[in-house]
This record gives structure tokens, sequence and C-alpha cells, in this order.
């Protein structure tokens, strides 16, 4: 085995919600590598959001620690907005911000967070549109896009940060059957290009041709984690298998 | 009957200059209302800022530890306790304790209504933009802080631009219930647009002719008012498109 350098290292991980009733994630230790994409499937409540999230410190892990660079991202003294800079979120309703143009949605965090001039963050925006072929929607507002086109501006909205990491929440879960398609390709693409990428999903047909690594999920725990041959032929917990009876 | 309504607004309004008297209480009333409005908008911004920033931002704040959260915590219970009580009490008895109580040593009666009731609706305007933020979406929080924005930052340019166009009806409101509710300014001695009304008719012993013409003016001055916020709402329409 070659020397495993992982950009992401999560230990021990337990959340709480309530006052300790709701026990969402329950030790969950996973370890990513630079480059990889790693899906997470399970059945509802099992914390699949949970966890994506905490990657990016949306939730506050109750214990464990989460490495990021080597860097534990759980210490209180950590700097929260600059880690987040690093891990682009992709979420199920796009989030986009109603209020101002697709290419202000785009310039907006480089502007004031990376303090790039509007124009140097508007030719960057620019180039991410025609990527996704949506360069003539660039003063459009969200409320004027579809669903595909929405997610496709949420995801390079994203990547205008230039994250080491990206985060996708069932990204196409919010959409027409017929537009889940566009956003997909965008996410192989990206896939293709060697992003780091966290995707928890629905679509187990995506999950098996991009991803290279699947976790299962049930009750706050990893129950399975395997290549998607592995998952898919030849499950080996009970609850995989019955999980899998029910999605395919 | 027509003489005998022209001699009763002869008797009201031209007899000894007495349409004056309703001219100086507009100008009271408005005088009031506006320095109230802004006294309470004042108000109302600091307060829905630190309730909110507690909120939603308390629990980061209180992992990174330091001065700070404790300072958002006692202004978070001040400002609670201040809501309770402006919300819970009469208007008017705020009004009489801050005459004659608080400011008792001032005789400057329309100076201290004007602090009254803009105290008095700080409370209201501080809930209408608490309520505003409240009701934006979780994920237009989420999305700004994934993208590394900090909590101010997403409030400045997320969330503040789409409360404004959401509270703005009710703001209006209140300050339509605020233009009314000066109107209890004379239980301190300010000679506002009800107090002349009710000075003419205790001076003429005919009741009729100065409380309609003070109703028609209220009226007027909120429907001026209702007409404003229909404009200000459709030109915010416009610049969202
Ligand atoms: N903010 C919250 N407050 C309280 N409980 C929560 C909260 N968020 C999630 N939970 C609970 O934590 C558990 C895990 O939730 P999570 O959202 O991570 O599941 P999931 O696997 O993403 O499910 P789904 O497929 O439905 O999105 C569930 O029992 C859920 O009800
Ligand atoms: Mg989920």
């Amino acid at each position: 085995m070659k020397d495993e350098s992982y950009l992401i290292r999560v230990e021990d991980l337990h959340k709480h919600y309530r006052d300790h009733t709701i026990h969402a994630l329950d030790g969950v230790s996973i370890n990513i590598k630079k480059g990889e994409v790693v899906c997470i499937i399970g059945p509802s409540g099992s914390g699949k959001s949970t966890l994506l999230r905490s990657l990016n410190l949306m939730e506050m892990p109750s214990s464990g620690h989460i490495f990021v660079d080597d860097v534990d991202i759980t210490d209180p003294k950590i700097d929260i907005n600059l880690h987040r800079q690093k891990m682009g979120m992709v979420f199920q309703h796009f989030n986009l911000f109603p209020n101002m143009t697709v290419l202000k949605n785009m310039t907006i965090a480089p502007e004031k967070v990376l303090k790039k001039s509007y124009d140097e963050a508007k030719e960057q925006a620019k180039g991410l549109l025609e990527r996704v072929n949506l360069a003539e929607r660039g003063d459009a507002y969200p409320d004027q896009l579809s669903g595909g086109q929405k997610q496709r501006i949420a995801i390079v909205r994203a990547l205008m940060m230039e994250p080491e990491v990206m985060l996708f929440d069932e990204p196409t879960s919010a959409l027409d059957p017929e537009m889940v398609g566009e956003v997909l390709d965008v996410m192989k693409e990206l896939a293709g290009e060697g992003m780091t990428m966290v995707v928890v999903t629905h679509e187990m047909g995506f999950a098996r041709e991009v991803a290279e690594r699947i976790v299962f999920m049930d009750s706050g725990k990893i129950i399975e984690t395997g290549t998607p041959e592995e998952i898919f032929e030849s499950p080996k917990s009970d609850r995989l298998q019955s999980f899998l009876a029910k999605v395919l | 009957m027509f003489d005998r309504i022209k001699a009763d607004f002869i008797l009201n309004f031209v007899e000894s200059d007495r349409w004056l008297m309703i001219l100086k209480g507009v100008v009271a009333t408005l005088e009031i209302t506006s320095v109230a409005l802004v006294i309470g908008v004042v108000i109302g911004v600091i307060i829905a800022a630190v309730r909110s920033t507690y909120d939603k931002n308390g629990e980061d704040m209180k992992r990174r530890g330091g001065a700070a959260y404790h300072l958002l915590r006692v202004a978070n219970a001040i400002c609670r306790l201040y809501l309770t009580v402006i919300r819970g009490t009469p208007t008017v008895v705020q009004l009489l304790i801050a005459y004659f109580i608080i400011f008792a040593s001032s005789n400057n009666d329309i100076l201290v209504a004007m602090i009254a009731f803009g105290i008095n609706s700080g409370a209201y305007v501080a809930e209408i933009i608490r309520g505003g933020i409240m009701s934006i979406d979780e994920g237009q929080f989420e999305a700004g802080r994934s993208l590394g924005l900090n909590y101010y930052m997403t409030m400045r340019y997320v969330v503040v631009p789409q409360v404004i166009k959401n509270v703005l009806p009710a703001l209006f409101n209140e300050f339509i219930v605020l233009i009314k509710e000066t109107s209890v300014a004379g239980y301190i001695g300010v000679e506002d647009l009800t107090k002349m009304g009710d000075l003419i008719r205790s001076r003429t012993y005919s009741a009729f002719m100065p409380l309609l013409a003070v109703a028609a003016i209220y009226l007027v001055m909120v429907m001026g008012l209702t007409a404003l916020d229909t404009r200000l709402e459709r030109r915010l329409r416009r610049n969202e498109r």
C-alpha cells in the first residue's frame, strides 16, 4: 500500500439534538483522500445530512474530531469562515439569493471575502457560466430560472471560491426528473477534473457510475463502506441488503 | 339649514382665528409622530439586531468564548425586558410615567411626548424587524455562511435586503398606529391636533364641527401614508426584477 494522505479525517463523531434525545451521529469515522468522490447513501433520518453538514461546521459536532488538511476544525479557536472557504456546499433547495442577479450571486463572496475586484470576479464568473452552458443568464434573477438552471448556478457559485472540497446534499432531489441529468452531468465533469466530492444522494445510478467509494449509513452509524461493486453486487449487512431491495 | 352650518363653521374656525389652533395642532401631531418614528426605528433596529444576533450567532460566539458573548447575553436580556414592559403596559400610562416621574423636572411636554412615543414604538418596530429576519429561509443564511461570508456580511448583503422588502407593509402599519396613538398626548398637556379640537369644542360649546374636522385630518394623514407605502412597495418590486 502506498502512503495514504487524507484530506479529511473524521474521528468518532457524535451529534446530539435536543439535549441528547436524538442521536443523529453515533460515532462516525471516515477518511477521505484528495480527489476522491464519496457518495453517502442510506434511509431517511440516518444522519447523512448531519455528517455532511458537520464537514463545513453547518452543524457543530457534539464530540469527536474532524481534520481537514491536518487542522482540527472542531477546535473552538479555528476561524470557521476561513475553513468554509475551502468547502463548497450545494443544497437540495439551491438557496440562491433572490435579491441578486446570477452574476451577483456568484461574485458576492469573492468580492467580500477574498477582496477580489468586481471585474475580476465577473470574468471568472462568466467563464464558469460558460462551462455550465448558462453564459446568457448572468443578468437574470433566480426566480427567472428553472430548477436545473438554479442548481447549476449554485454549483458554480460555490466553485467561485475555488474550494478544495465540494459537498452536495441531495442536489437533485428537488428537481423535476427531466432536469436531473443536466445537474448530474456538471457533477460528473467536476469529478472528472479531480475535485474532491462528498455527495449525499438517492441517485443510485450516479453513485454507481461516479463514486469511488460508497458509504452506507443507518441510525447515525456507518454500516458499510466499499466500492460501488462491493456495495451493489455483494452487500454484506442485512440492513444494506434490505435498503437496496427498496431503492433499486 | 345651510345657514346654520355656515354659522357653525364661522364660530368654530374663523372667529378668533380658531383655524390657527387646528393648524398648530396638526404641526404638533406631525412633529411628535415624525420624531417618535425616527427614535422608534433606531431603537427597533438596534434591538432587532441584538436579538437576532443572539438567536442566530450566539452559539458560535459562545464556542469561541470571550467577553463579547457575555455582553451580547446581557444586552439580549435587557432588550427582552424592555419589550415585555413596553408591550405589556398601556401607552397612556407610559406617557404619564415619562412626564410625571422620569422627566418630572422638564416642562417641555412636546419633547417628553416625542421620547415616550419613540420608546413605545421602538418595541413594536423591533418585533416587526425581528419577525422579518426570522421569516427568511434558514437556507439563505446557510448559503451565505457556506460561501465563507461571516455573520455580518450574510446579514448585510443577503438577509437585510430581503427583510426590508418583507417588513415594509408592517412598518407602515406601525406608523399609522403611531400617528393615531399620539392623540393621547393631551394627557400631559401637549396641544396636538386632538387636544386643539377639544379646546375649540370647550370654548364654542359646539362639538360637531371641530371633532369632525379633527377626524377628517387624521384620515387624510393616514391615507397619505398608505399611498406612500403603496408607491414604495411598487418601486421595490420593480427594482427587484
Ligand atoms: N435541527 C435538528 N433538530 C433536531 N433534530 C434534527 C435536526 N436535524 C436533524 N435532526 C434529526 O437527526 C436525525 C438525522 O437527520 P439527518 O437530516 O442527518 O438525516 P438524513 O439521513 O439526511 O435524512 P434524509 O434522507 O431524510 O435527508 C434525524 O432523526 C433527524 O430528525
Ligand atoms: Mg438529509
